[in-house]
């Protein structure tokens, strides 16, 4: 019965230097089933669908296409076998059609011309058939991130691929989206497609998948039915230990005011309205404030604009009664720390080493820098030690690691021992657990309620229903640049939150 | 497998064997323009090139051509740390030729028209210098002007008012400005006895070891300063470099201060040695700024490697000046030098060749290691 799995991944092992990257990993995807790849950041999913693209050549095992062994030394080989992939960034040309990006590489043409109308068929026959919505003249930097996506889709299905992978899909979508992406999942199973489902977000996997297989730290740990398993059993075996899903935290103590913001607005890039139109609120000592909205409301903006790496319009924002509404970003960052939402855009010197990257926000400090301008290379190095001994940040050769290297779960830590070491009354976390898996995630709560319970003022900006519900003490929801409703996890549901981020619901909010 | 490095895999070997490579490669499509020219004399021409003071049999002879290679190598290595300075803050020093071109007409005028001892003629090329490179800086900074187009247009507006100035010290007969030596010696750099190394080549002066020394302080200054860390980090991530709250403006700006400072002190090296004058009618921005370039990338963006690759294509800047002309046109030595410095644009690419055929070679050697029990590492 080898024709049952349409790919089989066998004992493969690979190795870097000072890591083992995947140590005698199985992996075998039936035919037409949705097959779950679970396991922490840094577990070896990456390198094993590196290993399935050519990307890396294994040093050990065997990969088999419909039970027969293949040899796959680059992604053209790959996408020979049928085998295609949606990354989670995704690789599509921004100022193209959608339709343009979709037979890039693989055009028709006649005489050197491009002939698209039969390729236009193609697409609009494969998106009907699938239930994948595009507009294929539209340009891909003017479609959303849903489409975007789809669009990834289809080239996979264009190139007429059996085996698709999608690389944590839903990391970057928004709930709706999220569940038309399960619709599509589950349509192109029923279709004879095989998928790999890299993912940690378990509720997802329990929706979607038919068998999910672990790894941990480059080890199989094992494959298990959907239907005989549940979120505590598979995140045991994700993490190795009991998690705790949903973070336990005493009632807040507010305090005094650390941050209070008045009429605050804030330019937007993007069009000629205001991203933030003239918002009010305070955080007070000892509480987590969530930012709650759907992506793209104008919480990045309110970010850019209390952390001075946007000017205000209008508005005055005052840290623990010193007024930093035109303070540069220096002065401000003696007050608060920032984790920012994109760490490879903001937080992190991805080309310098660990140790730098872990005082890029204190390298001038009397500590780090001699009276001449000299850096204490020594003085920097027993920091970052420290600091990655402390927070477990996990990196080849430690603190001389070049930051590009790390995972992502890893950089992100690294960014938070910086933010949360670093003195600060207030804490302005973005996003701090976009694209880290569960055993991280519960780790960075519990680093944010203790920060709480240490009596910081803490601002969590957030996309996650959940993570709102769970963390904070306080919510605050943004629905078009403005804040349209306050409320209390304790006393809301759910569906009420999801009413005030789709703007169907709002009241006046008194700061 | 050990987590120890290859020989190869060290970036400074790397560095080093991209730089061979690419000089190898020039020489050799060199040799092959000289054949297709004319058949018989290319191998002695190629030879004569890449012996450049060895042509001279005598030792002494020799030594005082040497001599003359490094009194230009000098301005060249200040022009090449002038543009590895300024790309490591992520920013295309192009105006470096034009900087170079302002340091030299505010030394020249210093000398011979202020009459002021060497010392205040390299403050002179310094501070203009320095402004060349501020004015870039300001409108990179402050109105998002691209370095590159300032930079060439800062250039020729240097060149054109330089040959202004020093039209009025040049001499009654000929475009050229005055002698230093004759008119103001004290302008002279001092020669600290280096000359008599040389042959009593009067031309090699404080300069040589100066340029160097200021090579191993830029050094230091990138990689062990806050001043460093600040550059190479705006270089790498301007945005977390924003983040960071580091002055992105004022780091701008003064690395472009600096870069300026170096390109001119670079002239004030050259013109304040007596070497060369310069000419009042030229209408072309000296090649020295541009060649700075090769020399950096050549160098492996490294300002210990620069002083190296500055030597180097000196060298056969001034080997081509030896080409037999009765065989070759006088410009074929230009063109030679030209292909061979074109050739260092691409140590980048050698140095990325490399390390791919090092991976793959890993791929195949780690299986067979494990076979033979990892002897081999």
């Amino acid at each position: 019965m080898a024709e049952e799995y349409a790919i089989e991944m066998l004992n493969i092992t690979k190795r870097f230097p000072g890591i083992i990257a995947n140590d005698n990993v199985t992996i075998q995807l039936k035919k037409g089933e949705i097959h779950a790849l679970l396991g922490e950041n840094g577990a070896g999913k990456s390198t094993l669908m590196s290993v399935l693209f050519g990307l890396y050549q294994a040093e050990e095992g065997v990969i088999k296409k419909d039970g027969k062994e293949v040899k796959i030394n680059n992604p053209n080989d790959a996408n020979d076998l049928g085998i295609g992939m949606v990354h989670q960034h995704f690789k599509l040309v921004q100022c193209f059609t959608v339709l343009d990006n979709i037979i890039l590489g693989v055009e028709t043409t006649r005489g050197g011309l491009l002939k698209k109308d039969e390729a236009r068929r193609k697409v609009l026959a494969l998106s009907e058939k699938y239930g994948l919505q595009v507009d294929p003249d539209a340009k891909i930097e003017d479609i959303t991130v849903g489409m975007q996506q789809r669009t990834e889709i289809l080239k996979m299905l264009y190139r007429d691929n059996e085996i698709l992978i999608f690389d944590e899909p839903t990391a970057v979508l928004t709930p709706a989206e999220i569940d038309e992406l399960m619709q599509i999942m589950k349509n192109l199973a029923a279709e004879g497609k095989s998928i790999l489902f890299i993912s940690h977000k378990l509720n997802e996997i329990m929706e979607v998948a038919d068998r999910c297989s672990v790894l941990r730290r480059g080890k199989y740990i094992g494959t298990v039915n959907i239907a005989d398993t549940n979120e505590q059993e598979l995140s045991r075996m994700m993490v190795g230990r009991d998690v705790q899903l949903v973070a336990t935290k005493e009632d807040a103590k507010p305090g005094q005011v650390i941050l209070d913001v008045q009429g605050m607005t804030v330019a937007s890039k993007r069009h000629k309205n205001n991203a933030v139109k003239n918002v009010s609120f305070k955080v007070r000592a000892g509480e987590i404030v969530c930012i709650a909205g759907i992506d793209g409301n104008g919480q990045t903006e309110l970010v850019y604009g209390l952390t001075g790496l946007e000017p205000l319009a209008a508005g005055r924002v005052t840290v623990s009664g010193e007024d930093i509404s035109k303070a540069p970003i220096r002065r401000r960052m003696k007050k608060m720390s920032h984790i920012p939402e994109d760490r490879h855009k903001h937080g992190l010197v991805l080309d310098y080493p660990l140790d730098y990257n872990i005082v890029l926000q204190r390298y001038f400090e009397k500590q780090f820098v001699n009276g001449a301008g000299f850096l204490k290379a020594k003085e920097i190095r027993k920091y970052a030690e420290k600091l990655i001994d402390q927070y477990d940040v996990r990196s080849g050769q430690g603190a001389i690691t070049i930051a590009r290297s790390m995972s992502g779960g890893n950089q992100q830590k690294a960014i938070i021992a910086r933010e949360i070491d670093k003195p600060h009354e207030l804490l302005i976390a973005v996003q701090p657990t976009r694209g880290l898996d569960v055993g991280a995630i519960e780790y960075i709560h519990r680093q944010l309620i203790a920060e709480r319970d240490a009596g910081k003022a803490v601002l969590l900006v957030s996309l996650e229903l959940e993570e709102v519900m769970n963390v904070s003490d306080r919510i605050l929801v943004m629905y078009e640049g403005e804040i349209v409703g306050e409320l209390d996890p304790k006393t809301t549901s759910t569906e009420e939150l999801g009413l005030y981020m789709a703007g169907a619901k709002r009241e006046e909010v008194s700061a | 497998m050990s987590g120890k490095k290859r020989f190869l895999e060290y970036g400074a070997v790397q560095a080093i064997l991209a730089a061979v490579l690419c000089i190898i490669a020039g020489l050799f499509i060199g040799f092959i323009v000289l054949l297709l020219i004319n058949p018989a004399g290319a191998w002695n021409g190629i030879v004569t090139i890449v012996k450049n003071f060895l042509n001279y049999p005598s030792k002494p002879a020799a030594l005082k051509y040497l001599g003359n290679t490094l009194v230009k190598t000098a301005p060249l290595l200040m022009c090449a740390l002038s543009i590895n300075f300024c790309y490591k803050t992520g920013l295309f020093n192009i105006g470096a030729a034009g900087q170079y071109v302002v340091g030299a007409g505010a030394c020249l005028y210093a000398a011979l028209g202020l009459k002021m001892p060497w010392y205040v003629c390299i403050l002179f090329a310094m501070v203009a210098g320095a402004l060349w490179g501020c004015l870039v800086g300001l409108l990179k900074a402050y109105a998002n002007v691209n370095e590159v187009i300032a930079g060439i247009m800062l250039n020729w507006i240097g060149l054109y008012l330089v040959n202004m100035l020093l039209s009025r010290v040049k001499e009654q007969a000929s475009p050229y400005t005055e002698q230093i030596s004759a008119v103001n010696s004290a302008a002279l750099l001092p020669t600290m006895g280096l000359d008599t190394l040389f042959t009593k080549n009067k031309y090699v002066t404080l300069a040589v070891p100066l340029a160097i020394l200021i090579a191993i302080v830029i050094w230091v200054v990138l990689n062990k300063t806050l001043f460093g860390y600040e550059v190479r980090a705006t270089g790498f991530n301007k945005e977390a470099a924003r983040y960071a709250g580091m002055n992105e403006k004022r780091n701008v700006v003064l690395t472009l201060v600096i870069g300026g400072m170096l390109a001119a002190l670079g002239a004030a090296f050259l013109y304040l040695s007596g070497y060369e004058q310069w000419s009042c009618t030229q209408s072309s921005v000296p090649a020295m700024g541009f060649n700075g370039i090769a020399a950096t990338f050549l160098g492996g963006l490294n300002p210990i490697g620069t002083i190296f690759s500055s030597y180097f294509i000196q060298h056969i800047t001034s080997g081509g000046s030896y080409l037999d002309k009765s065989i070759y046109p006088s410009q074929i030595s230009d063109l030679i030098t030209a292909i061979i410095i074109y050739l260092c644009g691409f140590v980048l690419f050698f140095k990325l060749s490399l390390n791919k055929y090092l991976a793959a070679k890993k791929e195949s050697a780690s299986g067979r290691n494990r076979e033979e029990g990892g002897k081999a590492s």
